[in-house]
């Protein structure tokens, strides 16, 4: 960048090498807590596809899995059809409220503590540290000429990278198949292309990511934070450097030398040195800082070895900064998390989640939708009778064969038959054999008096004739010719 | 305008120099990652140029090392289509066309098969779903067949077309010109009108009914049978039912008899190959007339049913 003293008409630079973030080791409370989400996280990823389910002889038995060969979606004991996929469509909607709610609670919680680039970059950040050191002897490394050690260093450094983000890939494909098999099948070469396809591609964009572009991702790339800036308020917490506690700077010597000249901050840069985004959080509030907390663990940490209270970096939101600026209190944290804008998201969400429950006990898992066949739109028997045809589809949507019934309501004289039978067989009823978990396609072909209305509607129900007789109806139209044709 | 060019003191980043009311645009650099991505992209780039078709010339473009087009592309789609349908194919011709009812699976290949040929061949005249049009080419969907609806008969008619001029096998009949050659005179095709409409029940009995019967004896009853059923060896449809491919009141019958139409359908058995053929006619089958075996004693069944249409 450019300062005001070096511009001669030319700006510096057209592109901007990324500056090295070489964040150090830190320990405390938010780290912990890091560490925590870390492994959750990471277990729930690399092993939900592992768990096993039971759903009979006629269903995998991942536990979640989407299958998008034969367009199911499993997750435990829900299963979700293409046509279903508003429940989908649902949990996306409360994933995006829940974001909200968490941004106006505590900010930018998700970027600091649980979005994936941030917890495969801390990975990452640790295997440096394994193998590099911390920070000094990464800079120091990084800085250097490429010797021997240098070499193999980062040769080892990448090969772990490589194993990490090949790790990632391989058990991203495990959602999409059964779990055990895909990994037999991956290994023994006999995987679909797409499969292997997937994991080079997840393997190189999880190291180049995570191993390389790390923060470029938060700061260029992610729109998130910028729609997060649009969604905090005064109230959000936020990181913050305390600059009326803080300011001016000076080390421990110069306040001694001068009672009462100097802030509590001592200029140590532990702050900037622990950051993972590698900013400065003193120059207050930056679409930078993904608040993941870790200067806040450093300078409690400095605080303490002198002897000064801790928060001089503190979650704090931008009401209580003016407040403690003004020499008041803040008010706690409770307050700040419970106040109507969380509450209405929280409410929000809950209210989603509620409803989709509510609505997954009450579907019916046979479903029917008929179509009426157009071209013709009726068919003049020799008997005077007309006959309509339709397309039945009858989703069995349960993992068991059923036997099911079809019949109409509200057509006087109809008689119904398929392709399996012929009019000479019609009834007022067929019934149907449905595979387990399958749509049955099925032309029905519909007879009825030809003097009747030139439209007119009528039921087609089905129903289980296997003990659960709950079922679907639709209601279509039956066509005769107009009166003189 | 671009002279400008200042450092904006929030962000110590210059601007580019444009104003334009107040606002101005900051150069900001780009991170040099997206510097070597767009270098990346121009190598990919000339990579490109050199193995596909790129530069276009005067007649066509340059060919590309690898030599491919998007016509070879396609011959090779329908060759493996060609491949990957033998199987079916095969085993369609392998099997007799009236056995192919009780293999389902084969069955619904072929009509499908068919399906597709129909949408190519027939939907001209006969229309999408085979429902035919009124007063000019009849539907294939109703239980009224001309020359007969069980699969041989459909396979038989497709093959050989109606009424070619050129063609031996074809089916032909050919109905007088009742009114224009003068075989009867207005009056006399009048009370045949009436006659036909007493017997497909759209009239009650008549004095020029009971004269139109005599002469229907001595004039149609020898390919229409004297009940009116018709007959399918002659293509001479039922008199008796409510289908009417030239409609059935008095002044559609009254031309039909002074003119007959003597419809003419193409032969596709020189044109289409027999298991197109065969599996035109399983589609057509599949319709909703189809019958199962060659035709059953017609009155019977015109007799036997209820009013509501069954047995």
């Amino acid at each position: 960048m450019a300062s005001p003293e070096d511009l001669t008409g030319q700006p510096a630079a057209l592109y901007e090498a990324r500056k090295g973030v070489y964040p150090k080791k830190v320990d405390g409370p938010f780290r912990r807590f890091k560490w925590a989400i870390m492994a959750i996280t990471l277990a729930i990823y690399y092993g939900t596809p592992w768990i096993r389910w039971d759903r009979g002889p006629y269903a995998p038995d991942q536990a979640v899995l989407v299958d998008l060969a034969n367009r199911r979606f499993y997750m435990f004991q829900i299963e979700i059809w293409p046509h279903e996929f508003y429940y989908v469509a649902g949990l996306l909607i409360m994933a995006g409220i829940g974001l909200f709610l968490v941004t106006s609670a505590v900010g930018r919680a998700w970027c600091g503590y649980a979005c994936p680039q941030t917890v495969w970059t801390d990975l990452f950040q640790h295997v440096d540290r394994l193998v590099d050191g911390d920070r000094n002897a990464q800079v120091r490394l990084a800085n250097g000429p490429w010797t021997a050690e240098k070499l193999v260093k980062r040769g080892f450094k990448y090969t772990i990278y490589l194993a990490i983000a090949f790790w990632t890939g391989g058990a991203w494909i495990m959602y999409f198949a059964d779990a055990p098999t895909l990994t037999v099948d991956f290994w023994s070469g006999q995987a679909a292309p797409i499969a292997y396809g997937t994991v080079a591609v997840l393997t190189a964009t999880t190291f180049i990511l995570g191993g390389f572009m790390r923060e470029q991702v938060c700061i260029y790339m992610c729109p998130w934070p910028r729609i997060q800036t649009a969604m905090m308020d005064e109230k959000s917490l936020l990181v913050t450097y305390k600059d009326w506690r803080g300011e001016p700077r000076g080390s421990v010597k110069k306040a001694q030398a001068h009672p009462g000249a100097f802030g509590d901050c001592v200029d140590c840069n532990q702050c900037v040195a622990v950051c993972p985004t590698g900013i400065d959080i003193r120059e207050g509030p930056q679409i930078g800082c993904i608040t993941c907390a870790l200067c806040i663990d450093a300078c409690d940490d400095v605080m303490a070895q002198i002897g000064r209270p801790r928060g001089l970096i503190d979650y704090c939101t931008l009401d209580d900064a003016a407040v403690e600026k003004a020499g008041g209190i803040g008010k706690p944290v409770r307050k700040t998390l419970f106040r109507p804008r969380t509450l209405a998201y929280f409410g929000v969400w809950c209210a989603i989640g509620a409803a989709m429950l509510f609505s997954l006990g009450q579907r019916t898992r046979l479903d029917l939708a008929v179509q009426h066949e157009r071209s013709p739109l009726y068919v003049q028997l020799s008997d005077g009778h007309i006959r309509n045809n339709y397309t039945l589809k009858l989703r069995n949507m349960e993992t068991r064969p059923r036997r099911v019934a079809v019949m109409v309501d509200g057509l006087a004289g109809a008689a119904l038959w398929t392709e399996a039978g012929s009019r000479n067989t019609a009834k007022q009823r067929v019934e149907i054999a449905l595979a387990p978990d399958s749509v049955t396609r099925v032309r029905l072909f519909v007879a009825a008096p030809g003097d009747g209305p030139a439209r007119q509607d009528f039921t087609i129900t089905t129903r289980g004739l296997d003990g659960d007789p709950r079922g679907d109806s639709d209601i279509i139209q039956f066509d005769r010719p107009e009166a003189g044709q | 305008m671009a002279d400008r060019k200042r450092i904006d003191e929030a962000t110590g980043t210059s601007t580019v120099g444009h104003e334009w009311d107040g606002i101005e645009e900051l150069n900001t650099p780009l991170p040099r990652w997206w510097l070597w991505t767009f270098y990346a992209s121009i190598i990919w780039a000339a990579g490109y140029v050199v193995l596909y078709p790129a530069w276009p010339m005067l007649n066509s473009a340059t060919q590309g090392v690898l030599g491919w087009s998007s016509r070879s592309d396609l011959k090779r789609e329908m060759q493996s289509h060609a491949e990957r349908r033998a199987p079916i194919t095969n085993a369609i011709a392998a099997t007799a066309l009236t056995d192919l009812p009780a293999k389902p699976e084969l069955m619904q290949a072929a009509v499908q098969g068919g399906a597709a040929a129909f949408r190519v061949h027939c939907v001209q005249c006969h229309g999408a779903g085979g429902a035919g049009v009124k007063t000019l080419y009849p539907s294939l969907t109703d239980d009224d067949w001309l020359w007969g609806g069980d699969l041989a008969s459909i396979e038989y008619t497709i093959a050989h077309g109606i009424r070619n001029p050129d063609h031996k096998a074809t089916r032909i009949s050919q109905m007088p010109a009742f009114g224009r050659d003068g075989i009867l005179d207005p009056s006399q095709i009048a009370d045949v009108v009436s006659h036909v409409r007493v017997i497909s029940k759209q009239e009650k009995p008549s004095a020029a009914s009971t004269r139109g019967n005599a002469l229907f004896q001595a004039n149609c009853a020898v390919c229409h049978g004297a009940a009116g059923v018709g007959d399918r060896a002659l293509g001479a449809p039922k008199l008796t039912d409510a289908v009417w491919l030239y409609g059935g009141d008095r002044d559609s019958l009254t031309a039909t008899i002074t003119q007959p139409r003597n419809g003419v359908m193409p032969r596709w058995g020189h044109r289409l190959d027999p298991v197109t053929v065969k599996m035109l006619a399983t589609y057509v089958y599949s319709l909703g007339g189809g019958e199962k075996a060659a035709a059953p004693a017609l009155a019977a069944i015109s007799e036997g049913q209820g009013a509501d249409g069954q047995p």
